[in-house]
């Protein structure tokens, strides 16, 4: 039987977490649909249909579509559930809102942040913020699972161009309204995807000095920008740039951490980077006890003195 | 308008745990709990909704075992009015917590239902919407502000891009990220008489609920860990390094 990937996106562009969900969908070992849903999507249809391993797409548009709201999302996707036996997305926002909404409806538990696909009914999820690893086995008549984008390869872009189908849109939730949104506009690269990443904590000490300090260092790097939830709650940095437990999980080849301790939180959200970086003052910092390349130094001459070093 | 707040006792968010020898689980004897702390955020909002009026009651509610009424007792402390405890030995799964707290509610009738949006030992992330689910309710998740006007109430959300805004028909689920509110701490007094509050006790049966775990939980391993790395002497040699590994 089938797997039901559901994309991911801003509207605009498929995310890079929908290619590497299909990845672990893939791996599953079954024929893979992506359903797209939205308003004006057939670009984003059209970028999933070319994507390596995609057996079929499913477009979904309609107004209600919009905004990925958790109500109708989940009403689309359980009208056509009887075809799968694997019902997964990326583990981003959008999806783990609407998710455990499709699980619950269909009476099956829901198998979050799958990291590795161990058969096509094991997974292993982090628990503990990662500090521990959990191997799960379901033998329900349907699985449910989130992906962690960070712990799979991007599955690539090609020639592939597997056959589009329209679905018609479930009709608008009485009781749920979209409002509106405050979305970030950058031009760096997005947190999820980036190759590079550098973070701040609490240690910038104000918006206007994170901005001064961080903010040219990740542009020098070509960089996206991080923070650490003390740097979040400061108001230093936006809620979407909080990298953690609670915030977004990284695994970029670079991971620059500046002013950063090294909470298990934080930690929980970086830990699998590539190489890690961290510029603290205290040579006690539990950061330097992941970090491959330790500075102890006041980062407010650090930062100056990598970007001379970097001209 | 009631208001259900289900409260989860873990593990204390400062503990760093450790995975038991056998690999069947994570060390649990004699580890310091706490509330989950998106919890205590789910219940210092729904006292700050009773403090302006827009609240009448809050019922605080854990599954577990018998030592779950201690996190009750927090929560009465900080304010709630009474505690559930639905007694339940074991792994009680998101799915089978949401069908407990689904005949809860049919019990209660509340306005609205907050809970946090994870809890920090399974970190699944799903027991708020899956309740929504079974109730055909709306749901405003990962909330960093809660207004309720009338038969509506509004929550902004934190979302991968930013903030994003809707508007719930009430009765509702809300789930609470880590911004919405500062908890309080609850005072001596209020701890004292907290003990006299009423904590009622019930069980999945009584409640007509099979709690039985879905998934099988295989085994459970330490991560593989990450060795510390070298110090560099400064900015330039750090550059020189990150040059020469080809990660710049
Ligand atoms: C339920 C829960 C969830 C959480 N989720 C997250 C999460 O998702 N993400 C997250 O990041 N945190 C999370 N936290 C918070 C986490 O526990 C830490 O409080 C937080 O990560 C600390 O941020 P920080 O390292 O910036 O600040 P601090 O711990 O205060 O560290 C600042 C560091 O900067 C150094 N420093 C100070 N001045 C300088 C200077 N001039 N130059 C160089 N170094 C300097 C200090 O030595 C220190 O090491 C969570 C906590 C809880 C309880
Ligand atoms: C006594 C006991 C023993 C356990 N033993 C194990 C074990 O050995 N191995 C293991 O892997 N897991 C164990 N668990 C965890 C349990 O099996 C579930 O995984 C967990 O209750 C639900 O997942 P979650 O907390 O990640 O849900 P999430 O969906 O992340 O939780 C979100 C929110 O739902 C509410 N909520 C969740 N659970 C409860 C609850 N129990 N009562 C009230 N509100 C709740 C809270 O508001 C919470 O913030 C145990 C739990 C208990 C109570």
């Amino acid at each position: 039987m089938a797997t039901l990937l559901i994309a991911d996106h801003d509207g605009v562009r498929l995310g890079d977490a929908t290619a590497k969900a299909l990845t672990a969908a893939r791996q599953i070992g079954a024929p893979v649909d992506v359903l797209v849903a939205g308003d004006g999507v057939a670009a984003i249809a059209a970028q999933a249909a070319s994507l390596a391993g995609v057996a079929r797409v499913l477009v979904a548009e309609g107004a209600v579509l919009a905004n990925l709201l958790a109500e109708p999302l989940a009403e689309l996707v359980i009208r056509i559930t009887d075809a799968y036996t694997v019902i997964a997305a990326p583990a981003t926002s959008a999806m783990k809102n609407a998710l455990p909404r499709v699980a619950a409806r269909l009476d099956v538990m829901q198998i979050s942040d799958v990291t590795k696909v161990l058969a096509a009914d094991t997974f292993e999820r982090p628990i503990y913020a990662g500090n521990a690893l959990e191997t799960v086995r379901s033998d329900e008549a349907k699985r449910v699972l989130t992906i962690r984008a960070a712990a799979f390869p991007a599955s690539e872009a090609g020639d592939a161009n597997a056959p589009i189908e329209a679905l018609p849109a479930p009709a608008a939730s009485s009781t749920s309204r979209f409002v509106g949104a405050d979305l970030s506009t950058s031009t760096r690269p997005e947190l999820g995807s980036a190759r590079i990443i550098v973070s701040g904590g609490r240690a910038l000490g104000s918006a206007e000095k994170f901005d001064a300090v961080v903010a040219p260092l990740a542009d020098r790097l070509g960089a996206a920008i991080g923070a650490s939830r003390a740097a979040v709650d400061s108001g230093y940095a936006p809620n979407d740039l909080q990298v953690g437990q609670t915030g977004k999980i990284v695994a970029p080849e670079l991971y620059v951490a500046l002013g950063i301790s090294g909470a298990i939180q934080h930690l929980a959200g970086m830990k699998d980077s590539k190489v890690i970086v961290a510029i603290n003052k205290d040579p006690d910092a539990p950061i330097f006890q992941i970090a491959d390349y330790g500075l102890e130094e006041d980062l407010f001459t650090a930062v100056p003195a990598m970007m001379d070093a970097l001209a | 308008m009631k208001i259900i707040v289900p409260v989860k006792r873990v593990v204390d968010a400062n503990i760093k745990i450790r995975v038991k020898a056998d690999a069947s689980g994570v060390e649990l004897a004699n580890v310091k709990m706490a509330m989950n702390p998106f919890d205590e955020i789910a219940v210092e909002e729904a006292l700050r909704l009773k403090e302006a009026g827009k609240a009448s009651e809050i019922i605080v509610v854990s599954v577990g075992a018998a030592s779950a009424a201690e996190t009750i007792r927090t929560a009465l402390a900080m304010g709630a009015d009474r505690g559930i405890l639905v007694k339940a030995e074991g792994r009680v799964e998101p799915l089978a917590v949401a069908k407990l707290l689904k005949a809860i509610v049919a019990r209660e009738e509340p306005g609205l239902v907050i809970l946090g949006k994870q809890a920090i030992d399974d970190d699944s992330n799903q027991t708020g919407q899956m309740l929504a689910a079974l109730l055909d309710w709306p749901q405003g998740t990962f909330a960093s502000k809660v207004a309720v006007d009338g038969g509506q109430v509004e929550v902004t959300r934190e979302v991968d891009g930013g903030l994003q805004t809707v508007s719930l028909a009430l009765p509702a689920v809300v789930t609470t990220d880590l911004r919405l509110n500062e908890p309080r701490y609850a005072s001596l007094p209020n701890i004292m008489k907290a003990k006299k509050k009423p904590l009622d006790e019930t069980t999945p049966e009584a409640l007509g609920v099979d709690a039985t775990p879905r998934l099988e939980i295989v085994s459970t391993r330490e991560p593989s860990g990450r060795q510390a790395g070298i110090k560099v002497a400064s900015a330039a040699e750090l550059v020189q390094k990150l040059k020469t590994a080809g990660v710049i």
